[in-house]
């Protein structure tokens, strides 16, 4: 095989570039400031200063508890109906197809703070539309924000309805390129639609759906607009506290950038984690 | 003809499963989408209602007519208008450097055989999964202290560049297409710079419109670093400015619903108008 050097990284050198400077340097650099205590000028190296913080630190278990109480719940929540989303959009029989779609797709274009502001108003205690909707057909308000459960049950549902037409979307092309005629074959045999569902899609879909999980994943671990700015900050007392919203109080309102480098190299930790989970769940079969 | 064989007796009862299971579906997605568009709707209906009818205890579910008085109010709490402007210039600007640099990288990685080409693979698939978290801090550091960029359109636009879903995306089109078509103009002595501009580009319109539109939008809704990079009020982006009301005690909400429209409606627009591209760019990160 011949080798163009000169010619592919003429072309690669503006795109290398950005990553070393923005990325490559800055993932190196976080793994030192972390060992670093930064609250003192000059920092100074000192090894056990944030990490020997962050095992002793309860602000930092509650984020974790809380970052993985929502991954544990809301994801497979949202996977889930995303795989409804796009089996039942797939479907011959379904008419209106175009509105269907815009309804479950809209949600990927509206930005973090649109709809922030939304699901926060919506869910007002006493003006919001959810509880007067409750109020009508008799059941009582429901305090959303000034206790931890429903506040979290919010947050869960905001990133529900944003991400899970994202995810359908993948999962939809997905299905689409399933060949036609193994249904053919399985309708024939009289295989019934649900267990065709099962023992056909399911398998066949597995690498997108795991692929559709590890994306949620960490990108629900980076959870921070919606606790930000829904539950005003992490809001109740910290009860909806999420790594991302720690690392941000952290790094950039008491300027401890030691301690968020740490944080962050936790979740980089996490996320290094649930990708060899991924790599192990869709290894091919020896 | 008499239609009382066993055959189409089947294909009576098989139609009236099939029209069985239509009602079934329709009776159950109706409602699902319903909820899912309950949102946008309510965001529509709010900004169009004065405040003191968005806290009022009547359940309000029909638009008013105070949409442009709540666009004044947001104006006057925050220069929304002029944040829009921002917002625009630099998406537009990011899509264009961005669609550049990730078909670049793309058309290297398609076309070529070079050392270290495993290296840069696997550079890309790495980043997929790698929290942005890690980056955040020293990118900050780096771009506030040390090139002293805080506040301006650079901050906003040359951080974000580097993404590796688009390169793999474009990677895939150029290696999809015919090379023989790029060899014959090779042998015809065309440079390999304008091929890929003159030749390649071209090719690929469909999926450069599909990036492009995947760029523009993750610009337009980026947040968390304009928040941390442009915290001035004149340099702050639409969300960013939109944002900084959310949570103020003595705040107009028609307004922030205004703004809340104003972000989303023209990328409801564009997904309306262009959703296969918007469909093609967000599959293209899982399928091969």
């Amino acid at each position: 095989m011949r080798y163009q050097n000169a010619t592919a990284y003429r072309f690669l050198a503006p795109y290398l570039l950005i990553f070393s400077i923005f990325w490559l340097w800055p993932i190196i650099d976080s793994f030192l400031i972390s060992f670093q205590a930064t609250r003192t000028v000059p920092w100074r190296f000192a090894p056990t200063f944030n990490w020997g913080r962050l095992i002793g630190d309860p602000a930092f278990f509650n984020a974790l508890k809380n970052t993985l109480l929502i991954l544990v719940i809301q994801v497979p929540v949202m996977i889930s109906l995303a795989i409804v989303m796009a089996v039942l959009l797939n479907s011959p029989l379904l008419k209106a197809r175009g509105l269907f779609r815009f309804a479950f797709f809209a949600p990927v274009v509206v930005g973090e703070v649109a709809y922030s502001a939304v699901f926060r108003l919506m869910f007002n205690l006493d003006y919001g539309i959810i509880n007067k909707l409750l109020n009508s057909i008799g059941l009582p308000s429901v305090d959303w924000f000034t206790n931890v459960t429903p506040a979290m049950a919010v947050i869960m549902m905001a990133v529900t309805w944003r991400w899970a037409g994202y995810n359908a979307i993948i999962l939809l092309a997905g299905l689409q390129s399933i060949p036609e005629d193994v249904y053919e074959a399985a309708t024939l045999d009289r295989v019934s639609k649900v267990k065709q569902f099962f023992y056909i899609t399911l398998p066949l879909l597995k690498p997108i759906i795991v692929f559709c999980a590890v994306l949620s994943i960490i990108g629900t671990m980076q959870l921070f607009t919606e606790p930000f700015l829904i539950t005003e900050r992490g809001g109740p007392g910290g009860g909806t506290e999420t790594l991302g919203l720690l690392l941000y109080r952290q790094g950039f309102r008491s300027l401890n950038f030691g301690y968020a480098s740490a944080i962050a190299y936790t979740m980089a930790g996490l996320a290094i984690a649930i990708s060899l989970v991924q790599i192990w769940l869709t290894r091919e079969p020896k | 003809m008499t239609s009382r064989s066993p055959i189409s007796h089947s294909r009576v009862s098989r139609s009236q499963a099939r029209l069985g299971r239509s009602i079934a579906l329709h009776l159950f997605l109706t409602p699902l989408a319903l909820v899912w568009l309950f949102p946008l709707w309510m965001m529509v209906v709010f900004s169009t209602m004065p405040d003191n009818g968005i806290f009022s205890p009547d359940i309000e579910l029909l638009p008013h007519g105070n949409f442009l008085d709540n666009v004044s109010n947001l104006q006057r709490g925050t220069n929304f208008i002029g944040a829009i402007g921002i917002s625009v210039s630099v998406a537009v600007t990011y899509t264009f450097l961005s669609v550049m640099l990730t078909s670049m990288a793309g058309w290297a990685l398609a076309r070529y055989n070079f050392f270290g080409k495993g290296m840069v693979v696997a550079i890309i698939f790495g980043t997929i999964t790698l929290p942005y978290a890690v980056v955040l801090i020293p990118q900050f550091i780096m771009v506030a202290r040390d090139f002293k960029l805080a506040n301006t359109w650079v901050a906003l636009i040359v951080p974000p560049l580097f993404n590796s879903l688009g390169v793999l995306f474009m990677r895939q089109s150029f290696s999809m297409m015919p090379h023989e078509l790029f060899d014959a103009a090779k042998v015809e002595g065309v440079k390999e710079w304008r091929i890929f501009l003159f030749v390649a580009l071209p090719l690929a319109r469909p999926m450069l419109a599909a990036l492009a539109i995947i760029l523009f939008l993750a610009s337009w809704n980026n947040y968390l670093w304009p928040l941390l990079i442009n915290s001035k009020p004149g340099a702050m982006t639409a969300p960013v400015a939109l944002g900084t009301l959310i949570g103020l005690t003595k705040v107009s909400w028609g307004g922030i619903m205004a703004g809340a429209v104003m972000l989303t409606a023209p990328m409801l627009v564009v997904f309306v108008l262009l959703q296969r591209h918007f469909v093609a760019g967000i599959a293209a990160g899982a399928i091969k």
